[in-house]
């Protein structure tokens, strides 16, 4: 049964919105800026009116306000109280809940250990840092125990390196509570790392939901290939293990090389900023390294996307615009391409992997 | 360094005396043409005296205090309760707020007219002018504090648990106390400012009426005195609510 689900939501611009999360899954909702995404999680939230119906658990709860929804909510501002110390900022639900102080002091006390956050129990919000208010924040969106965890971009106000950090420890908090989760981004290496399912959304239209890999493989529209950055998808035709943990696979009369986990692969992507390009041919073991020709020249405000038919392909290459001028480059003009291994994404046959499983 | 450091809360007093031994000096050296109008220091010390020790002084200030009081509390608190529903409750601001708007502007001493003829020369002008003077500026700002209050926590605290009433009063009213305390600081000094022009105008007692027997009496001891006694008030009441406002928000603000 879903933990959540969104039968014909509309407000904004979500138009007959319907989604299914799974219970104690983490499903990703993944889109550009002003998609829909933080419409959807405070529609769930039961912070704004909306026209359809959210059930939990199968029970509608449209009539439910949002203090009574029991929903962890994490705002991409964080939001917190500025004039409440990070003692007070977790223990505010459950004083609101009138809790006895012993339990208040034992739930702040779980949190602020299992946040990893007890020396900062006397700070205010404005003495801490980015990475420090993130664990503060979530601490207090769990102090309730919630069955059901928002997330709204929780993580793009932190530089790369606490980022990675936290979405480490995120993902191992879901693991460890299993509460269903709805993780909101724009960021497509955050979905990969976080994601049982995505859900790809675009001008309030679900365009695709379903795991990472169906998504990245097998777009249902271009909006969706277009979202995850137009990925080069070939299909293989024969794959042979050259032992040493590699593989080579081959794919519309190109031989490629990719690492080897011992199934069979049916597809490989890989995303036009993943193919470099030379004029000459580069330097090293002729692996993964291919002649090709050419055959259309698109310059968006970016960067500049080259169509290149290379064997039966006809693969796309991105560069930016400096690089493409200082390199003489014309349709008709033959270029080498170079495939960067662990940029490979590898599709395997499910059925066999089930097998070896 | 740190010697230095130990002296510099007193170093306020140094300008003050300064003025002062200059006031007393040139008083005395009669530097001033018509040094008749212009008492030195000491004369309006000794005038203070005598004042405090016959009760005159007294008298009037405790006149003074309570209407100011009086008038500043009732005020204050319409003003905060309005201000909270208004900022509260947007049907209530957008039926409030024009008429608000229209009256705010008003100085209070433009109502003394209308206000002797609707309530006469008694106790209750100088309260009621005061009470004005503090009720729209309050509402004003309590009303701006809350209605800036950015709407995230509200949405937090909603999804925490709280109900309306809890959020107004645990999250909406202490982030809006900045701005609630800007009003009540600069309407604290402004009651004084008021009071004084009203009891000078209409009301035969209190500090302004004893400035204007003084003038009459040519008595510019006594002015002088009225005028000190007016400046530490002024002070007093802003900075207690100076201090009020950095114990209640420096902490997190």
């Amino acid at each position: 049964m879903p933990s959540i689900e969104l039968k014909n939501i509309s407000k904004y611009i979500c138009q007959n919105v319907n989604l299914e999360i799974f219970d104690k899954e983490l499903l990703v909702l993944l889109g550009p800026n002003g998609a829909g995404k933080s419409t959807l999680l405070n529609i769930i939230a039961g912070l704004i009116d909306y026209e359809g119906s959210v059930l939990f658990d199968g029970d509608p709860v449209d009539q439910l306000p949002a203090s009574k929804r029991k929903v962890g909510y994490l705002f991409q501002e964080l939001a917190l109280f500025p004039h409440l110390d990070v003692t007070s900022n977790i223990a505010y639900s459950l004083k609101v809940q009138k809790q006895a102080r012993s339990e208040v002091q034992a739930r702040v006390e779980e949190l602020l250990q299992m946040m990893k956050i007890k020396h900062l129990s006397s700070r205010y919000p404005r003495q801490l840092s980015g990475g420090e208010k993130q664990r503060v924040a979530l601490a207090r969106a769990l102090a309730l125990a919630p069955n059901i965890l928002l997330l709204d971009e929780p993580l793009s106000s932190l530089d790369v390196q606490a980022s990675k950090y936290l979405r480490m420890e995120l993902r191992q908090l879901h693991k460890k509570l299993g509460i269903t989760t709805l993780y909101v981004t724009h960021d497509l290496m955050e979905a990969e790392e976080m994601a049982d399912r995505v859900a790809v959304i675009e001008s309030g239209y679900i365009e695709q939901a379903g795991e990472l890999e169906e998504v990245f493989f097998y777009p249902k529209s271009e909006k969706v290939s277009d979202f995850i950055g137009a990925p080069n998808i070939l299909d293989c035709t024969y794959c042979h293990s050259l032992g040493r943990g590699m593989i080579e696979v081959g794919c519309g009369g190109l031989s490629i090389i990719i690492p080897d986990d011992g199934n069979t692969v049916k597809r490989i992507a890989l995303l036009p900023r993943d193919i470099y390009i030379s004029e000459t041919k580069p330097p090293g073991p002729d692996v993964n390294r291919f002649r090709g020709i050419i055959t259309n020249i698109n310059t968006t405000n970016e960067t500049v996307r080259l169509k290149v038919k290379a064997g039966e392909n006809n693969l796309t290459t991105e560069i930016p615009h400096h690089i493409f001028q200082d390199m003489d480059l014309a349709v008709g003009k033959e270029i080498f391409l170079i495939l960067k291994l662990r940029r490979i994404r590898v599709y395997e046959d499910k059925e066999q992997a089930k097998e070896n499983a | 360094m740190s010697r230095l450091k130990k002296f510099r809360p007193g170093w306020g007093i140094v300008p003050i005396a300064i003025f002062l031994a200059i006031w007393e000096i040139v008083a005395r050296l009669n530097l001033i043409p018509g040094h008749f109008f212009f008492p030195p220091f000491s004369t309006v010390v000794v005038e203070f005296y005598y004042l405090a020790a016959n009760g005159v002084l007294g008298d009037n200030f405790l006149s003074s205090l309570v209407r100011v009081l009086i008038g500043f509390s009732t005020g204050s608190v319409a003003g905060l309760l309005v201000g909270t529903v208004m900022g509260w409750k947007d049907v209530v601001n957008k039926s409030l707020s024009p008429i608000v708007s229209l009256i705010y502007p008003i100085p209070a001493l433009g109502w003394l007219p209308l206000l002797m003829l609707f309530i006469g020369i008694n106790e209750a002008l100088p309260v009621t002018i005061i009470f004005i003077c503090s009720f729209f500026p309050i509402t004003y700002n309590t009303a701006t504090g809350i209605r800036t209050v950015d709407r995230n926590y509200i949405q937090v605290a909603r999804t925490l648990g709280a109900s309306d009433m809890k959020i107004l009063t645990t999250v909406v009213m202490p982030l809006a106390l900045p701005n609630i305390f800007t009003g009540l600081r600069l309407e604290a000094g402004m009651a004084w400012r008021v009071i004084i022009a009203a009891e000078m105008v209409a009301i035969p007692t209190g500090i302004g009426a004893l400035m204007m027997k003084a003038e009459s009496l040519m008595r510019i001891d006594i002015i002088i005195v009225c005028l000190i006694v007016l400046a530490v008030m002024c002070l007093s009441f802003e900075k207690f609510f100076a201090f009020l406002e950095a114990k209640l928000t420096s902490q997190w603000s």
